[in-house]
């Protein structure tokens, strides 16, 4: 589904760092636990697009990003972004064949394998955050997910 | 480009597989988690990297802070002379108060000279503000406009206008991130102002709500008691207002009480801090203090 495109390594590099922004762009209160982790749909996004130029490092390069900005802990974003490029780049035959809802549904379980990873890590490091609403952003990531892939696919075909 | 199997590495010059990229990042990964964590050797590394990540803040930052200072240029003159009253008011209040202050202030130096043990009260403030960036909408922390460069020091006491907002938890070069007394984390050393019963104040994770786990269903706390810094644990200067207690609840049988306080910073609207240089009180002088009160509550378990 993702056809000719004019990506390349500049594309990456701003989209990247308009996502870094997009994580720490303040948001009313009552708005900001449902904000989704663009950056990390960005990374799946690029790499299916163009897993050529955006493989493992570039993962970990975003999560090491949003490590420096938000992290207890330097590190750990960069392994949950570093474990979700790599199960993306597995199965990214499959994943970019699915039609949209389903394509949704994998980026679902992608995002919760990631929010999973950060919850046992703020275990480890000793300041866990046991709220529920630290699920809520898989839920909101997963909805972004059509809607983002589609206007990340117009952006990216179009030609300046 | 035509792939076959799972592998979407280039046919020519692939590098090592996604498996052995995997492992080395990990690897890294886990390395800096545990050298930033266990050893904090990385300070120095955090240093350079918010200098990097600066512009990013301050951008993210600039268009609240331009609104503001538009608001201020176009203020009309009606609404400035409003203000302008509301806080002739407020200052004449305070006047009132700090007079009041004032004689107290040199009764409690009398005393103090008495009792030869002179633990000054603090002298140097510097004000900062909040940069309007989410570190971590679960967490109760927030990034303030200074940084080691105007002199802050890891561990030091912020307030606002109204009480204790927090405590400086890291310090960069031109920025400096603060912990909130309602992040769950957090404890302050408050003390009952009527009665002097010491203990501890554990943030509960809601900008309303302190907890107070550690004191005994019999002693003497009552709806609406005034908690102030203690001064132990040489962070806080002591005799800030914290919190005032909200609710009471004694159970038949449980030794301790269950009590709610609410903050007297305003956790959510504060926009400006202090910050507070206080030098706290030397181990000579803890060990002057008369050992009474044995009420006080333990540490955090």
């Amino acid at each position: 589904m993702i056809a000719q495109s004019h990506a390349s390594g500049g594309r990456l590099l701003f989209s990247s760092l308009a996502g870094l922004l997009l994580a720490i762009a303040p948001l009313p209160a009552w708005l900001a636990p449902a904000r989704p982790d663009f950056l990390l749909l960005l990374v799946i996004y690029w790499s299916l697009s163009a897993p050529h130029i955006a493989g493992l490092l570039f993962a970990w390069l975003c999560g090491f990003g949003i490590d420096v900005l938000q992290g207890p802990v330097l590190g750990q974003h960069a392994l949950a972004f570093l474990v979700v490029g790599f199960l993306t780049h597995k199965r990214q035959l499959q994943l970019r064949i699915y039609p949209v809802a389903q394509q949704a549904a994998a980026v679902f379980v992608l995002l919760l394998v990631y929010q999973f990873i950060l919850f046992w890590l703020d275990g480890v490091v000793g300041s866990p955050v046991t709220s529920w609403l630290r699920w809520l952003p898989t839920l909101t990531g997963a909805l972004a997910w059509p809607l983002f892939s589609a206007s990340m696919d117009t952006w990216i075909r179009r030609r300046y | 480009m035509p792939t076959l199997g799972s592998d979407s590495r280039p046919i020519i010059g692939r590098g090592p597989s996604l498996w052995a990229r995997l492992f080395a990042l990990g690897a890294l990964s886990v390395v800096i988690m545990t050298l930033d964590h266990r050893q904090g050797y990385l300070e120095m590394a955090r240093g350079w990297l918010s200098m990097l990540v600066y512009p990013m803040q301050s951008l993210v930052d600039l268009p609240f802070r331009s609104a503001a200072s538009l608001r201020n240029y176009f203020a009309d003159r009606e609404r400035l002379q409003r203000e302008n009253e509301q806080l002739r008011g407020e200052l004449r209040v305070a006047n009132l108060q700090s007079l009041r202050y004032a004689a107290l202030d040199q009764e409690n130096r009398q005393l103090r000279a008495i009792r030869a043990a002179s633990a000054d009260i603090q002298a140097r403030t510097a004000v900062a503000e909040i940069m309007r960036v989410d570190i971590d909408p679960r967490r109760h922390r927030v990034l303030l406009n200074k940084g080691g460069a105007d002199g802050l020091y890891k561990g030091q006491a912020v307030l606002d206008a109204h009480g204790v907002f927090g405590q400086v938890t890291r310090v960069n070069r031109y920025t400096s991130e603060a912990i909130l007394v309602t992040d769950a984390e957090m404890a302050t050393p408050v003390r009952v102002n009527r009665t002097g019963l010491r203990t501890l104040a554990i943030g509960s994770g809601n900008f309303e709500k302190l907890n107070l786990p550690y004191i005994l269903s019999d002693s003497d706390v009552n709806e609406g008691d005034l908690l102030v810094t203690s001064g132990l644990g040489g962070i806080f200067p002591p005799g800030y207002p914290v919190a005032v207690v909200a609710k009471v609840k004694r159970k038949q049988g449980e030794a301790f009480a269950v009590i709610d306080a609410k903050p007297a910073a305003r956790m959510d609207h504060a926009r400006e801090l202090l910050l507070v240089w206080f030098e706290p009180p030397s181990a000579d002088e803890i060990k002057a203090a008369p050992a009474a009160d044995s009420k006080t509550a333990g540490g955090r378990p």
